[in-house]
């Protein structure tokens, strides 16, 4: 590791200097997202990191559904397996599931094609990204929508079914309107814990936010204002969520009464 | 009559294991195992598993000493945003609002490369006691995991000291007690027994963050891993075995817990 180890008189300008490498000036500068500044390489990783968390939060809504319907009504063998999905995803560390189906994923895809006479393939980082980060959403999902299910009272989907409702139907209609005020709040917390799980990809070496914000520190010697600005960043990225997901609670909660009536 | 009720017990809880499908399922699961065993290499392991010993308690030792300082915090920083004036409770929320929206590796590299190459142009703290401890990587380790666990934690025992029926305080005030004796033996047990299931949650969550540490040079049992795919070129092995480590301490950390929250009563206010 690199520290920098020039030894000033002035221990007053040092501050500054650690704060602001040249200036004030300097500090837009540095941000600035035209071509000395590194402004828009952080926003390019910001982009980025949004890509897979909204990717991996779509795959692992699809998985989570997928497996919660397989853990209520699956046979007795789909259930078993879900169990251990579910239980293997939660207790391993994100880090080493990334590295393991990082290698793996491409590994199998590119053997698979290799069996069928294709050439190999270089796997795009996003598409690595999204689909590691959505099969361990996945497993979150599936235990958050199986228990919004669960929440359901039964009378409506006796009553669903007394309709003669085919069960695309109920799921459309009945399961799922009814599980979202449940379901969100978990599935929120899923999707925060996405966009900060993004920043672990750095570690692969994709580029996004925080390998963004590593580079630009690296490069410039300004490690504290960009690790700060990317903090920032990710900081708007929560706060602007959830304000987001507060409208959608109001929304899906519509017609029941307030928690605070409740009481 | 109890050797009964438990030999009755025993056989319900072997059943339950012993249903057809989950006989063929665990053979097959073992017959991975066996497969992993012996088609894959493994003959680095005498060279490495002293090494993989010390990451294990490095490991352990760095998720014992977060989870207890994290805890120290969180109570305080709870009780400010429970009760506290504004001028309290404001820079709590404000804290754990940072903590939980950015993410951990972040403010690890923030507090490592940040901070580190702030320290070393100031002369006294060069000269300080504590220079020798600052040039280290584990200490800013600590510091980044203590502070998250605070913050996540800190959220948690807000809701817990909140939850504490107006009428037990009411009560122990009315018995004569001091503010900090209705503290000691009121509201901090009782928010800590409404804490205790999502305490075990966290403290997974928290194992689960530890690897994150090998990223600044601190050589947990992640990093080990890491050097023995370096040193071997093997992708899997290490992967795989670092995963069952984890599982096993997973496992562990659980196993414990659910003693710990049998033993608390279960009703409470």
């Amino acid at each position: 590791m690199k520290r920098r180890t020039t030894l000033d008189s002035n221990p007053g300008a040092k501050l500054i200097d650690a704060f602001l490498p040249a200036s004030a000036a300097g500090i837009f500068e540095l941000l600035s997202p035209v071509a000395p500044g590194w402004g828009a390489t952080l926003l390019v990783g910001l982009l980025h990191s949004l890509e897979i968390a909204i990717g991996a939060t779509c795959l692992g809504l699809l998985i989570g559904t997928a497996g919660a319907f397989g853990k209520l009504y699956g046979g007795p063998v789909t259930r078993d397996l879900l169990a251990v999905y579910t239980t293997v995803v939660r207790a391993v560390p994100e880090l080493v599931l990334i590295l393991l189906l990082y290698y793996a994923g491409t590994d199998l895809i590119n053997q698979v094609l290799a069996a069928m006479g294709y050439s190999r393939v270089d796997i795009s980082g996003l598409a690595a990204g999204i689909f590691v980060l959505g099969f361990v959403q996945g497993a979150y999902s599936t235990e958050v929508i199986r228990g919004a299910i669960l929440a359901i009272p039964q009378g409506q989907i006796e009553a669903a079914r007394a309709y003669g409702m085919p069960p695309g139907l109920m799921l459309r209609r009945i399961t799922i309107p009814a599980m979202l005020p449940f379901a969100i709040p978990g599935l929120a917390n899923l999707w925060l814990i996405a966009t900060k799980d993004t920043a672990l990809l750095a570690v692969v070496g994709f580029f996004e936010l925080t390998l963004a914000t590593r580079q630009a520190a690296g490069v410039t010697k300004a490690y504290l204002i960009f690790y700060l600005a990317a903090g920032v960043l990710y900081l708007a990225v929560t706060l602007f969520s959830n304000l987001v997901i507060g409208r959608v609670e109001a929304w899906s909660r519509r017609g029941m009464p307030s928690v605070k009536e409740a009481r | 009559m109890s050797a009964e009720a438990t030999a009755i017990n025993m056989a319900a809880r072997a059943s339950i294991w012993l249903k057809p499908h989950r006989i063929v399922l665990i053979l097959i699961a073992l017959a991975l195992v066996l497969c992993a065993a012996f088609f894959m290499r493994w003959d680095w392991l005498p060279q490495y598993w002293e090494m993989g010993l010390m990451g294990i308690w490095r490991a352990l030792w760095i998720l014992a000493v977060t989870c207890a300082l994290g805890f120290a915090l969180a109570v305080p920083l709870g009780l400010a945003q429970a009760g506290g004036p504004i001028w309290f409770s404001a820079p709590a929320k404000v804290f754990c609002t940072v903590i939980r929206g950015t993410p951990l590796l972040l403010q690890l590299w923030l507090l490592y490369y940040g901070l580190g190459s702030i320290f070393p142009q100031y002369p006294w703290i060069r000269e300080s006691w504590l220079w020798p401890y600052l040039r280290q990587a584990w200490p800013y380790a600590v510091v980044a995991l203590t502070f998250s666990f605070a913050g996540y934690e800190g959220e948690v025992m807000r809701g817990a000291f909140a939850g504490v029926p107006r009428g037990q305080l009411e009560a122990a005030r009315a018995f004569g007690m001091s503010r900090w004796k209705i503290f000691r033996r009121i509201w901090l047990p009782q928010a800590f027994y409404r804490a205790l299931p999502t305490l075990t949650g966290e403290t997974v969550l928290q194992l689960k963050s530890t690897p994150l540490v090998a990223t600044i040079s601190v050589i947990d049992i992640f990093a080990v891993s890491s050097k023995v795919r370096q040193d071997t070129y093997l992708t899997y092995e290490p992967l795989l075995l670092l995963a069952l480590i984890y599982m096993t301490i997973t496992g562990i950390l659980v196993f414990v817990f659910s003693r710990i929250e049998a033993r608390i009563p279960v009703k409470i206010g």
